[in-house]
């Protein structure tokens, strides 16, 4: 089907939603490489006008990537709630917008309708929002995951606690893991990225890491980013794992190129379910996703950026996740070229998960090759903070030695809780009282000389 | 500038010893300490000028004719900076002008064409690329290789060595480049090879060592790893996913 809109005299054609859809989005690098954007600024604004009168029933009937071709399609279809999205099915693009904003719509109704909310009509609705938009909207929604503790209920923000180190040293790992945990971080997870992977090195991080929370009683989770097919192997070698990771993106093709499928997540799933390691509930999968990843596989299918983005979502929703964070700025300058672009892409991402009932994190970075700062991420990090974000990064400094990138510090988040007055997740923040790190006001403890964490690193 | 080093700090300082990870900073309030906060940003700024750092094409084209080889200067289809940050796939083809250079010239077959191309930190080529050369090249032509002229590329992408390759005719693309600057390096090279090179391969094919420089790889050890990887390219006629797979012997 294809769509026009005329402006002075000038008439926009677009020739199918997909189309349309890169046009509207917000300027980015990435659509400029894929050649989807839009070829002036009016011709954006006429793209949104006419996004806004498209009915929602139109993306069930009309695939931006066909349904024979690709499995994210067909998922994307076969899982949509009709009884979530009655509520809204009558409603226009541009009315979904405004009805999102409304007083009415609260907490509870968003819960209700994410079902029925299909990742196109996500990324369609985001495209006519401003940041401030994405924002109030992210905030109003709250998506509540359980393994060990309570991620994202509202007044309370995470950290995962990233302790890599450029050849797996398990000392130094273990030197990050404490230091991090003395600043209060790590309550999304503890999250090593391995530099080899290999089953043996990374089984040898996961005992770590796990004898470390066995060891002090931590109420969090650890994992370690492998491919899903070492996780799965190690399994069945009954290693110590939590949660199971795999980066996803929006695309079959993209997928297929990260070497993973629906059916091999699933196969995975279940086998980390099996493991009934959570104890206060099942929420077992960890999914990392970026803008630009299906593109840089050559894999977008002449869809923006963004829209495949919030496709991988569905990836991510059919397998419950505990934790699902969008790597905003990893992916380098020709895909988000400066702080402007990642901020924005962050925001949307947040909101457009959110949205679709997934628990978002983000990870607040960049690249050095990208036109931006510790300023732009200070920034972001506030912004999401109100946006009510579940969780972000925590490393040494800002500073992944490893992956050789910046993100949030542990300071970051302490910077965030006290600003907003946020707090851990209430089981972690338990145990930080317990542990003497913070008094019962969460205000930070001197930390002594023989607390037992600094004692355990260096005997 | 003086400051009071906060008490409390001064137990996690214990665990640096163990990693260069940014641990044990201290804070003030839940910030991150100014000397520390101002550490960070010099790193930062090293990075960032040599994402901006220009190849020092007079004094490389002087100092490679020790090798005497023809030296070739050549261009990738990006103007300025801001273009090759957000348009790698002009970065990765070569101007008119250097294409119409290779075409001019008369090459018969030879076994290899080193290729210097300033990529992410040109900072890394003009600091370590010589030298890692001065190694290299006396044992390539020891083992009997025979080698192009040597190209000099500005504004270029890995995958540009590709047409440059095919152009002059080698068996194997050398491709010397300025890798992504960290916070920890911004002068780290890195090395790809192709085998076969030609205009529409993709990283598959190709192999790579990495993290070249002072404090990183070493010279000789760098040389130690690409000798191999060259003489098993040319022994299967092939390089990329394959050979990385049988590269056992390169664990250290």
């Amino acid at each position: 089907m294809s769509y026009k809109h005329t402006i002075r005299n000038k008439v926009y054609k677009f020739p199918d939603l997909k189309t349309l859809l890169g046009k509207a989005s917000p300027y980015r690098s990435g659509d400029e490489l894929a050649g989807v954007v839009a070829e002036s600024y009016e011709e954006r604004v006429a793209a949104q006008i006419t996004l806004a009168d498209v009915p929602l029933k139109t993306f069930l009937n009309e695939a931006i990537i066909p349904y024979e071709q690709d499995e994210i399609t067909r998922l994307i279809i076969d899982s949509h709630d009709i009884t979530s999205f009655s509520l809204i099915s009558h409603l226009t693009v541009g009315e979904l917008r405004d009805w999102l904003l409304s007083d009415e719509t609260d907490t509870a109704t968003l819960t209700r309708i994410a079902a029925g909310i299909t990742p196109e009509m996500a990324a369609a609705v985001s495209k006519l929002m401003g940041n401030q938009d994405l924002i109030a909207i992210g905030k109003k929604c709250e998506v509540i995951t359980r393994f060990r503790n309570t991620i994202g209920l509202k007044g309370h923000f995470s950290t995962r606690l990233q302790p890599n180190h450029p050849t797996d040293d398990p000392k130094g790992v273990a030197a990050s893991i404490i230091d991090g945990l003395l600043h209060c971080s790590g309550d999304a997870c503890i999250g090593i990225n391995p530099a080899t992977d290999s089953p043996s090195a990374v089984n040898n991080l996961l005992k770590l890491m796990d004898n470390i929370r066995y060891q002090f009683d931590i109420p969090t989770q650890t994992c370690v980013l492998s491919h899903i097919t070492t996780t799965l192997e190690l399994i069945n070698q009954g290693a110590p794992i939590d949660l199971c990771f795999q980066s996803i993106a929006g695309t079959e093709q993209a997928n297929s190129s990260f070497g993973v499928n629906l059916s091999l997540i699933d196969e995975a799933y279940q086998a980390t379910l099996s493991l009934n390691r959570g104890t206060i509930g099942h929420n077992v999968m960890y999914f990392e996703t970026g803008q630009g990843s299906a593109l840089s596989a050559n894999a977008n299918f002449g869809v923006d950026q963004q829209t495949c983005e919030v496709r991988a979502y569905a990836v991510a929703r059919k397998f419950k996740p505990l934790l699902v964070n969008t790597v905003v700025g990893f992916i380098g300058p020709e895909y988000l070229y400066d702080g402007k672009q990642i901020i924005r892409a962050a925001l949307e991402d947040h909101f457009c998960g959110k949205l679709l009932g997934l628990p978002m994190g983000v990870d607040v970075c960049y690249t050095n090759h990208t036109q931006a700062d510790q300023d732009d991420m200070d920034n972001l990090l506030t912004l999401l903070g109100v946006a009510g974000c579940n969780f972000i990064m925590g490393i040494p400094g800002a500073d992944d030695i490893m992956l050789n990138y910046q993100s949030t510090s542990f300071h970051d988040a302490l910077y965030l809780r006290k600003v907003l007055n946020l707090k851990p997740a209430s089981e972690f923040e338990k145990w930080l009282i317990k542990q003497g790190i913070v008094d019962s006001s969460g205000n930070m403890l001197p930390v002594s000389q023989s607390h037992g964490l600094l004692d355990a690193m260096i005997k | 500038m003086k400051r009071n080093i906060p008490q409390e700090i001064l137990p996690l300082k214990a665990l640096q010893e163990f990693t260069p990870a940014r641990i044990g900073l201290g804070r003030v309030g839940t910030s991150i300490p100014l000397k520390q906060s101002l550490e960070f940003k010099l790193a930062h700024a090293h990075a960032r000028d040599a994402v901006y750092s220009e190849l020092d094409i007079n004094s490389l084209t002087d100092l490679l004719k020790l090798f005497g080889l023809p030296v070739l200067h050549l261009q990738s289809r990006v103007g300025y900076r801001e273009q090759y940050l957000q348009r790698p796939d002009m970065g990765r083809r070569l101007n008119k002008e250097s294409i119409d250079l290779l075409q001019q010239g008369y090459y018969v077959e030879t076994d290899i064409a080193v290729i210097i191309v300033d990529g992410l930190s040109a900072t890394a080529v003009n600091k370590n690329s010589l030298e890692l050369l001065q190694v290299l090249i006396p044992q390539l032509t020891a083992a009997g290789f025979k080698l192009t002229p040597i190209s000099l590329v500005e504004q270029g992408r890995v995958a540009i060595g590709d047409d440059i390759g095919h152009g002059l005719k080698a068996k194997l693309s050398l491709i010397l480049i300025g890798e992504r600057p960290g916070l920890s390096s911004a002068d780290s090279l890195g090395v790809y090879l192709t085998y076969g090179p030609k205009p529409g391969l993709t990283d598959e094919a190709r192999n790579c060592v990495s993290n070249i420089r002072p404090g990183g790889l070493s010279y000789a050890e760098a040389t130690k790893k690409i000798f191999y990887l060259i003489s098993e390219a040319f022994k299967r006629k092939s390089s990329g996913v394959m050979l990385k797979d049988n590269a056992g012997l390169l664990e250290s």
